[in-house]
């Protein structure tokens, strides 16, 4: 062979990174970000506590008490005082973690499934099927979020699931937007060309080629949504339109210690402490991963 | 008869039908326009981009067509039209005796037939798969079992000078530019076509590469049996490459022939222009005037008659009034310029001969 | 830009349209009849029937849609099953107390978002943009009606300075702009201006960075140009998109204002839609969430339109 591989000879940084995904990468990056990684930290503490409540928690987060009501934060027995019914603070704090996180990730979730699949579609296909889609996701990004949440779980009527469906409804038309503006980006590369000519099926090359490319960006925006779906999660059940009562849930406590505002006032304010811990770390988290992302490899 | 795809042995010159003498693919009347209005009563579009506006060639089994213009010519969305990435508007594209789309050649059997290479080696590249995975997609495509398909990969990795232990399983971010057209190229072989179009497939790439890579696209033509369309801006590299050159200007072929023809004494002024306008290394042979005026005018509204007599140096009135037909001024060397043809009118023009046949 | 403005109307349209749509499917999509809120719960079968021919809830629903459409073009959005009076009356009453308020913490947000966004953006990676991309983030995490209930313990109960809940002195009643009102709004818009002020931060701060390191800046400085004078081009050239995202997060004040007039109990659009759910007041329901998503839809257009006039670059057709 006339041709000698002189351009073959790896420079030194990249053969130290031989074999390593785009995804391993990313993780790498993100290990070396303090703030995210903090807050990846306070996130699992608050996800291991939610899941191991029954071991952790000092007391039944339902049993109330008429005369131990509204203690003030490090009365014996109530490390962080007690509700509105004589209920400890900390077990329910540590319930509550239970359903606001679930109100709040999961239609995150569902809206990255639905959204993924809707804008990978819209994007690929083109033509009068990303007409229909587009338009729309066009009618439901005219009402702002918040409306369009709490007009849906307000005719759908109050309940955790219904409150779950609202949100997604309300999730799913942002995630297919941004699905489809990276998904028509990637289909006019150079390489999905390359893999038509090859004789590919459109599913194969969405399968291998473009889902590749495009739930990654799709993911990092899902992710911070995150932090809006627990805040909008927990005002739902702070109107009355999510969890009900007994249930231990942040912003459902929030809702029924308002009376307390007067006589207890820093026991009233704390389920509020934990969504906005959580919606903060969330955030930041979100931030770290996409910074960790953006840099081109 | 085993299928080629499935037996890495299969030899592609062995699937030849028509014999040499007969052209391995022949383009007659292609048109594509892009965009523009059209009327609701059906008819021609109005303000489309006519980027490829009735185009005719052939390419010979074994041969190199060089398919050179400025940008904005056609050229790259003509390679496209060839291989039905993009639908062509009208116009018949004939594969080794066999219309494109026909039942004895559908568009998955053509497409192991012809495979191309793009100019960006890195967005042509999937930047999440790995050197091997990208190969072997188009033989796993075709049905070819993993293990297989891995193995060819690795030997097409070899065969473009690539050491596949190291590079197989790499990701196209940590190659260089040369490394990735490699990959590139062995990523279209991987089919094994017979005939592979490169769209300005070295132009990206610095010159000392450049060299490299066109001389493992000699060797490979060579040992397979390949069939080029080459196309490029650069009339350095197409001397080197092609043994025909097609010359096009605003979505229509100028001049076509005989490469040392076509460069040494074109017939098209604008290929003369496009020659002049070449750097010499030769300090007394160097151009003082730009033998080319002006940009080229707008594909959504060519000039009448010759699209090239806005900027031609020759003129005339009749040129604007006159589309040249492409005509043949010597065998196998086709020139549309009404200048070459006697008798057409042009105050340069030969007189018609009596006893022209 | 005649042609531009009349472009977007003609987009908009079928948007305008689809609100419409969705609207009128909220209603039927509640569970069970949206009778049942009307009729009394013994209501007897044929009084049933007689109920559903007079709402016309017994036609087919495009042929509802329809009339219902055709009563909603001419501005009638139906009575108040509560109180009896037109939906359009209530509604535009308590959408101007929501406008008040959205407003001014549009107006506070954008003072202190672009002020944070400009030190953050000016003093790039030093530890005042650290601090004031940090309160941005703070801005768009918290609860903001956990935000509202602290401020109320804290102004309100435990230092007694201003006035936990309502608009005004005399209960329930409009907002109206004189001393004693003044008062009333200022926890409100401060708790409702933390969210587009950690938007506008955001923005701003990108924008700022992204001109600053512009090659026209280096050119202007390199020509001698005061940092003064700098700074006016920065300003000139962020304030179109700037502008652009106020006026989108005065939308969604305007739409996102229920969880906060329920904290404050201020009598705009966000409260008389939490009476209307928990009322099962469907047409008070229905005609609240047109009119918000109307009103988003048009300032949308709005914003676009504005946007475009303003800034030079930005030529569509």
């Amino acid at each position: 062979m006339a041709v000698t591989t002189v351009d073959s000879v790896a420079p030194p940084v990249l053969a130290e990174r031989l074999g390593r995904g785009y995804w391993a990468g990313v993780l790498r990056r993100l290990s070396r970000d303090p703030v995210a990684m903090t807050a990846a930290a306070i996130i699992l503490l608050i996800v291991l506590a939610a899941i191991f409540a029954p071991y952790i928690a000092p007391a039944d987060p339902y049993k109330s008490s008429m005369i131990r009501r509204l203690r003030p934060i490090g009365t014996p027995g109530f490390l962080l005082g007690s509700d509105e019914l004589g209920r400890d603070m900390l077990s329910r704090l540590i319930y509550g973690g239970r359903l606001s996180l679930v109100m709040g990730v999961l239609p995150v979730i569902c809206a990255f499934v639905v959204g993924s699949f809707l804008g990978v579609t819209a994007g690929y296909a083109g033509g009068w099927l990303n007409t229909i889609i587009m338009r729309t996701v066009d009618v439901f990004y005219a009402f702002p979020s918040v409306l369009l949440a709490i007009a849906l779980s307000g005719t759908l009527g109050a309940g955790i699931t219904n409150a779950i469906v609202a949100l997604t409804i309300v999730f799913v038309p942002q995630v297919t937007r941004v699905a489809e503006s990276v998904t028509t980006q990637i289909r006019n590369r150079d390489y999905v060309e390359a893999a038509r000519v090859s004789g590919a099926r459109a599913a194969t090359i969405v399968r291998v080629h473009v889902l590749g490319n495009v739930l990654g960006p799709i993911f990092v925006y899902s992710t911070s949504l995150i932090s809006v779906s627990m805040i909008l999660a927990s005002g739902l059940s702070f109107l009355g339109l999510g969890s009900k009562p007994p249930e231990p849930e942040w912003g459902l406590m929030l809702n029924t210690l308002r009376t307390a505002i007067y006589s207890q006032p820093l026991v009233a304010a704390l389920p509020g402490v934990m969504i906005f811990i959580t919606s903060i770390s969330f955030n930041l988290l979100s931030d770290g991963l996409r910074s960790a992302m953006e840099v081109k490899a | 008869m085993s299928d080629p795809i499935l037996d890495p042995t299969f030899d592609p010159a062995a699937r030849d039908r028509g014999g040499p003498a007969q052209p391995l693919l022949s383009v007659t009347g292609l048109v594509k326009h892009f965009g523009g209005k059209r009327s609701w009563r059906g008819g021609e579009a109005k303000g489309a981009v006519r980027a490829v506006d009735g185009v005719d060639f052939a390419i010979a089994k074994g041969e190199t067509l060089g398919v050179v213009g400025e940008s904005g010519c056609g050229k790259s969305t003509t390679a496209r039209l060839v291989m039905q990435i993009i639908k062509p508007d009208a116009g018949e594209i004939v594969f080794d005796g066999e219309a494109v789309g026909s039942r004895a050649l559908d568009l998955e059997a053509y497409r192991r037939e012809v495979q191309m290479v793009f100019q960006d080696s890195y967005a042509s590249l999937n930047p999440r798969l790995t050197v091997e995975d990208t190969i072997a997609f188009g033989p796993r495509v075709h049905g070819v079992p993993r293990r297989e398909a891995t193995g060819r990969a690795h030997d097409l990795l070899a065969k473009v000078g690539l050491e596949p232990g190291r590079f197989a399983g790499r990701y196209p971010h940590e190659l260089s530019g040369g490394q990735r057209q490699r990959i590139n190229i062995a990523r279209a072989l991987a089919l094994q076509p017979r005939l592979v179009i490169l769209d300005e497939a070295v132009s990206a790439l610095d010159k000392s590469v450049e060299a490299q890579v066109l001389n493992l696209l000699l060797d490979l033509k060579a040992e397979l049996g390949l069939t080029y369309m080459f196309i490029s801006h650069d009339l350095n590299v197409v001397r080197f490459m092609a043994d025909r050159v097609m010359v096009m200007y605003l979505g229509k072929v100028a001049e076509v022939g005989p490469s040392d023809v076509i460069l040494q004494q074109p017939s098209h002024p604008y290929t003369g222009a496009l020659l002049a306008s070449m750097p010499s290394t030769d300090p007394d042979n160097r151009t003082l005037e730009a033998p080319l005026f002006g940009d080229p005018p707008n594909p959504i509204d060519p000039p009448s008659g010759c699209r090239f007599h806005t900027r031609c140096r020759h003129t005339s009135a009749i040129c604007a009034n006159v589309p040249p037909p492409l005509a043949a001024v010597r065998p196998s060397h086709e020139v549309a310029c009404l200048m070459a043809q006697p008798g057409s009118g042009h105050p340069l023009a030969a007189p018609l001969r009596e006893n022209a046949a | 830009m005649l042609a531009f403005t009349l472009n977007r109307l003609i987009y908009v349209t079928p948007v305008a349209i689809g609100v419409t749509v969705v609207c009128f499917l909220l209603v039927h999509i509640t569970p069970g009849d949206p009778l049942t809120a009307i009729l009394p719960a013994d209501a007897t079968l044929e009084l049933q029937e007689q109920m559903k021919a007079a709402y016309g809830f017994d036609k087919p629903l495009p042929v509802q849609y329809a009339l219902w459409f055709w009563k909603v073009l001419h501005g009638d959005l139906g009575n108040s099953i509560a109180t009896g009076r037109p939906v359009a009356t209530e509604v535009l009453r308590a959408v101007k107390n929501t406008l008040i308020l959205a407003t001014v913490a549009t107006m506070i947000g954008f003072t202190f978002g672009t002020l944070f966004g400009f030190v953050a953006g000016y003093f790039r990676d030093s530890w005042l943009d650290k601090l004031a991309s940090f309160i941005s983030v703070l801005g768009v995490s918290v609860p903001h009606y956990w935000l509202g209930m602290v401020l109320v313990i804290v102004f309100a109960a435990q230092l007694g300075w201003l006035p936990p809940t309502g608009a005004g002195p005399d209960g329930s009643g409009d907002w109206r702009p004189d001393a004693a009102h003044l008062r009333y709004i200022i926890l409100p818009a401060v708790t409702m201006s933390v969210i587009p002020m950690g938007v506008i931060a955001r923005t701003v701060r990108a924008l700022v960075g992204d001109i600053l390191s512009q090659d026209f800046v280096e050119a202007l400085r390199a020509k001698g140009m005061s940092e003064f004078g700098v700074f006016r081009h920065v300003v000139t050239n962020a304030a179109p998109t700037a502008l652009a995202v106020m006026g989108l997060q005065l939308g969604y004040l305007l739409g996102g204002s229920i969880l906060i007039e329920t904290v404050f109990s201020w009598p705009g659009s966000g409260f008389l839609l939490n009476a209307a759910i928990f009322q099962r007041d469907l047409p008070l329901l229905q005609g609240t969430i047109l009119i918000l998503a109307m009103f988003f839809v048009m300032l949308n257009l709005a914003v676009d339109v504005l946007q475009t006039a303003l800034d030079p670059r930005i030529k569509r057709g």
